[in-house]
């Protein structure tokens, strides 16, 4: 596969929770509208790791953090970086969905207002439109736009989510276990819409799922016990892993 | 959290927003009125803790002045004659006119001349507080001399803690007000506690939680924590005086009235205490063949009690600083003597402290804060004591 | 019948019997609600018998002890709603901005500090807070307005009012900090997560979340304000006759006339203090309303959020 270019390059990542080391000296590039898989047994720091990229630990006051993360030659750690500013580009989607107990319309509509992305009026309905389009509901809510997003199903919520995620028009959508928490049919339309968004965005996914990492992901990150045991395509990881230690999870020793 | 400073060179950033900074600044704004709110509350606690200190604690010690007094047949029955003309204006009526007790109690003073610290007026005590003071400018002038002399001390006021109600401000303390918050408060305990502790029995452990009856009567416990306690007041005006014809005034209705009062914080308090016994326990008993009173009498509530005396212990501090209710029945009459039952009349400290603060004299200011501190130590000794039970009983299941 | 069984009947009637007690109990606490519905009411009619309804409700002229005594009530509502107002301008900026501080922005080890030293706040006897409003406040806010130029009453509901809002600030940042805690984090994060800062997160998403909470709160603080009466007995004031709109002036509360009828000279069952009945039943209906609602809107918020305990 043509590798393209380096989105995120994260070098020498450490992370403490008070005196628990966390993420042990992480060096890791993930590449360009792919979508990259974190894998690794319950409490590997995958979930962890994926929250440095976006600065969420930065609200865990015992958290302390050393390395760096570069994404387009800037680290997002430098002191003269925003951390809100870094939210906008790098863009999350949680485990449970949660959408904001407010219409649809306006879920999706309050954080480019608050940005400032769009103005008021005809400029945000272009804006919700094409974000639910993107998120391949717009179909089913364009006739509800003012009903509360919690009156959504659960799988419909979380697409709720990921289009009020790229209404703010970041570069990264990081996602964790996006599906776990819904069903079968629901995890399909999901894992359709990441391979579509995958066009336009940079994707970093956690899944506690192997299939679906097999299914879905360009590359693969084995992490176990704050290490990066493993990086590379994930065919090869699952058919041809290098290290021992992927060899046991992917075929079950443990997990 | 990383710090944020403004850059200067924003090509190089790829992250620098112009708009975040007026975000951010609403953002500080925001949070600074948040911790505004919490500082004001917390200022009028110090502000309002640090007056009643500073009206109050002058009460503590009063005016004393050191005079001849000469007891014999004539002195005791026209009292003011017992000391000499020039300082009659500045000693109390009152410790004037307690002599002739004091002599009948103690006989070998009777036709001698001695030297004694007399209890000050209230206006020479003001004087002596820099408070607000009327003393005509002659008998001022022997109150300088007696200064200048050593003859006027401040001592402890036990009056304070050893008298009743006194129309006379030197001569008035708490005393009644004590006996009669006692007294009544034991009328409330003995009412409020077993019917309590009764209710949350039976709500915890015999009722069927679905019923609509239980329903029905949490309901009513529910409003009865919310209805304001002047209506209580009225209810014990209506029931307990008209209707039952008890004393007006007595602790037995002040007592009933607050009881009723106190019910739902015991048994609010008493159902969580009870609830937090595991069904474990309960399970065992039963599965030894005990009935449920037995269950519940000897197992359950015994490992309940700590919880139930710390709700009893601040329904019971609750009830002491009630006033509106008692006042409706009567509570505030003027009580010089300590009531010796629960039908005499009485009063309690917080409606002392309301009568006193009604008062004209410049000396009550003073007693009346007085008399909030010894209400507060009271208050904040029994809390302190109810958390201290709490933390020690606490068992963790 | 054999010994066994003879004892088995007498446990059983001994568990009935002790039984029924506990339910007698509990009645009690049923009893005394409709107790004081009931006396209220009674006496109320009694009253109502003698004076007219609607000019209670609606009339402004109130003069017992005369000769053609007349018992119109709304310069006494219209004071009371004032001096409410008053108290809960102040306690609800307050209450819930120190509720927000607390459970949004302050640390652990400042929380459990301070939030003992409001309960003290709260536990503060109501004629404590009245000697202060009287002695302290009253006079401190006449001799301010004087050097302002303004004349202020001895009596003026902002003394009153001021006091009682301190007293209140408790009740509401209590319930708010429970609800605005209780709002499930995942919001937050997800708020958070598209670029919005605390403030926002906590002003557009938390804050709407916890409305429900947040006015049943401010119904509870009304609902003790409009039923306080030491703080307005000892600084209010007597003239039940005013209207006015400006709190520097002195104005009465139904509690205060609640006691004025019953503390003074008249017979028992004259209109002059059976009114005192009529007051008390406005007071009841309307603490009554406040609190039911106020419970019901704790209700739909607990369902929403799945809380076990609030």
């Amino acid at each position: 596969m043509k590798k393209n270019d380096v989105k995120i390059d994260v070098k020498k990542l450490n992370l403490w929770y008070g005196s628990k080391q966390a993420l042990q000296d992480l060096n890791i590039e993930i590449y360009e509208n792919q979508i990259t898989a974190l894998i690794g047994p319950s409490g590997c720091g995958k979930s962890t790791f994926l929250r440095c990229l976006n600065r969420m630990n930065d609200l865990v006051s015992s958290a302390k953090i050393e390395g760096e993360v570069v994404i387009d030659s800037k680290n997002i750690y430098d002191k003269d970086v925003d951390e809100v500013s870094v939210r906008k580009r790098i863009g999350m989607v949680f485990q449970q969905p949660n959408p904001f107990p407010k219409s649809i319309y306006e879920n999706v509509a309050y954080a480019p207002l608050k940005h400032g992305l769009v103005s008021k009026g005809k400029e945000c309905d272009a804006l919700v439109e094409k974000s639910l389009r993107s998120a391949g509901i717009w179909e089913e809510v364009k006739d509800i736009l003012t009903q509360p997003g919690t009156s959504l199903s659960g799988g419909q919520q979380q697409r709720l989510c990921i289009a009020r995620t790229i209404a703010v028009k970041p570069d990264v959508i990081l996602m964790d276990e996006p599906t776990s928490a819904l069903d079968p049919i629901s995890t399909e339309k999901i894992e359709a819409l990441m391979l579509e968004l995958k066009k336009d965005y940079t994707i970093v996914t956690v899944t506690h799922n192997m299939q679906q990492a097999a299914r879905i992901a360009d590359m693969t990150a084995f992490f176990h016990l704050g290490d990066l045991v493993e990086y590379d395509e994930t065919e090869t990881i699952f058919l041809n892993p290098t290290k021992q230690k992927t060899e046991d999870y992917i075929t079950g020793r443990f997990g | 959290m990383a710090n944020f400073t403004p850059i200067k060179k924003k090509e190089k950033n790829i992250f620098y927003d112009p708009n975040l900074s007026k975000r951010h600044a609403k953002a500080k704004i925001f949070k600074g009125i948040a911790i505004s709110a919490l500082i004001m509350s917390l200022l009028f606690l110090f502000i309002f803790l640090s007056d009643m200190v500073n009206k109050g604690v002058g009460a503590f010690k009063q005016t004393y002045i050191q005079v001849e007094v000469t007891y014999n047949a004539k002195t005791l029955k026209d009292t003011r004659q017992l000391i000499e003309r020039k300082y009659r204006t500045l000693i109390s009526r009152a410790w004037l006119r307690d002599i002739p007790r004091l002599v009948k109690e103690n006989p070998e003073l009777m036709n001698t001349t001695q030297v004694v610290w007399a209890l000050a007026d209230d206006q020479v005590d003001m004087y002596m507080k820099n408070q607000y003071y009327k003393i005509r400018p002659k008998h001022k002038a022997t109150l300088l001399e007696l200064i200048e002399n050593n003859r006027v001390e401040k001592h402890f006021n036990t009056i304070f803690f050893t008298k009743g109600d006194s129309k006379i401000a030197e001569n008035s303390g708490i005393l009644s007000a004590m006996i009669g918050t006692i007294l009544t408060l034991l009328v409330t305990m003995a009412v409020a506690f077993p019917i309590g502790v009764a209710t949350a029995v039976y709500l915890e452990e015999f009722a069927d939680p679905n019923s609509k009856l239980s329903s029905f009567i949490e309901i009513n416990i529910n409003n009865l924590a919310a209805i304001p306690s002047i209506l209580f007041g009225l209810l014990g005006l209506a029931i307990f005086i008209n209707l039952f014809g008890m004393p007006r005034s007595s602790a037995l209705v002040g007592g009933l009235t607050l009881a009723l009062m106190t019910l739902p914080i015991i048994i609010v308090s008493s159902r969580a205490a009870l609830r937090s016994v595991p069904a474990s326990i309960r399970q065992a008993g039963y599965g030894l063949g005990l009935t449920k009173i037995q269950v519940v009498r000897d197992h359950v509530l015994p490992l309940a009690f700590p919880g139930v005396m710390t709700g009893s212990i601040i329904g019971l501090a609750q009830a002491m600083g009630e006033t509106a209710p008692l006042i409706i029945v009567g509570m505030i009459a003027f009580i010089p003597d300590s009531p010796t039952s629960i039908l005499d009349a009485a009063t309690v400290m917080p409606a002392q402290i309301f009568t006193w603060a009604g008062m004209p004299e410049v000396a009550y200011i003073e007693r009346t804060a007085a008399g909030i501190l010894v209400l507060l130590s009271v208050l904040i000794s029994f809390n302190a004591f109810a958390v201290y039970l709490r933390k020690k009983f606490e068992v963790k299941w | 019948m054999s010994h066994f069984q003879n004892k088995q009947k007498s446990i059983q009637l001994k568990e009935d019997i002790i039984k029924y007690l506990l339910i007698s109990a509990a009645g009690i606490s049923v009893l005394t609600t409709f107790g004081i519905l009931f006396s209220i009411l009674f006496e109320a009619i009694d009253f109502f018998s003698l004076k007219s309804f609607t000019y209670f409700l609606t009339g402004n002229e109130w003069s017992p002890g005369t000769a053609n005594s007349k018992f119109g009530a709304s310069a006494i509502f219209a004071g009371t709603f004032m001096i409410t107002f008053i108290a809960i301008a102040i306690a609800l900026p307050i209450g819930v901005f120190s509720a927000i501080y607390m459970s949004e922005y302050a640390s652990d080890k400042v929380r459990s500090t301070v939030k003992p030293l409001l309960e003290i706040l709260a536990g503060i006897p109501t004629v404590v807070y009245g000697f202060f409003a009287a002695i302290t406040v009253a006079p401190f806010i006449v001799s301010v307005c004087d050097s302002l130029g303004v004349s202020a009453s001895y009596n003026s509901a902002l003394a009153a009012g001021v006091v009682m809002g301190i007293m209140i600030i408790p009740v509401i940042s209590s319930l708010s900090d429970d609800v605005i805690s209780a709002v499930p984090d995942s919001l937050r994060k997800g708020s958070l997560a598209l670029g919005m800062t605390q403030a926002e997160t906590i002003k557009d998403i938390v804050l709407p979340s916890a409305m429900p909470g947040i006015i049943s709160a401010t119904l509870l603080g009304i609902s003790k304000a409009l039923g306080e009466t030491m703080i307005v007995v000892m600084a209010a004031g007597m003239n039940a006759n005013k209207f006015s709109i400006n709190p520097l002036e002195d104005m009465t509360t139904v509690t205060v006339q609640i006691v004025a009828a019953l503390t003074g000279d008249f017979e028992f069952d004259s209109p002059d203090t059976l009114s005192a009945f009529a007051l008390g039943l406005v007071l009841f209906v309307v603490t009554l309303t406040l609190n039911i609602v106020s419970v019901m809107l704790i209700k739909k918020f607990k369902e929403k959020y799945k809380m076990s305990s609030l």
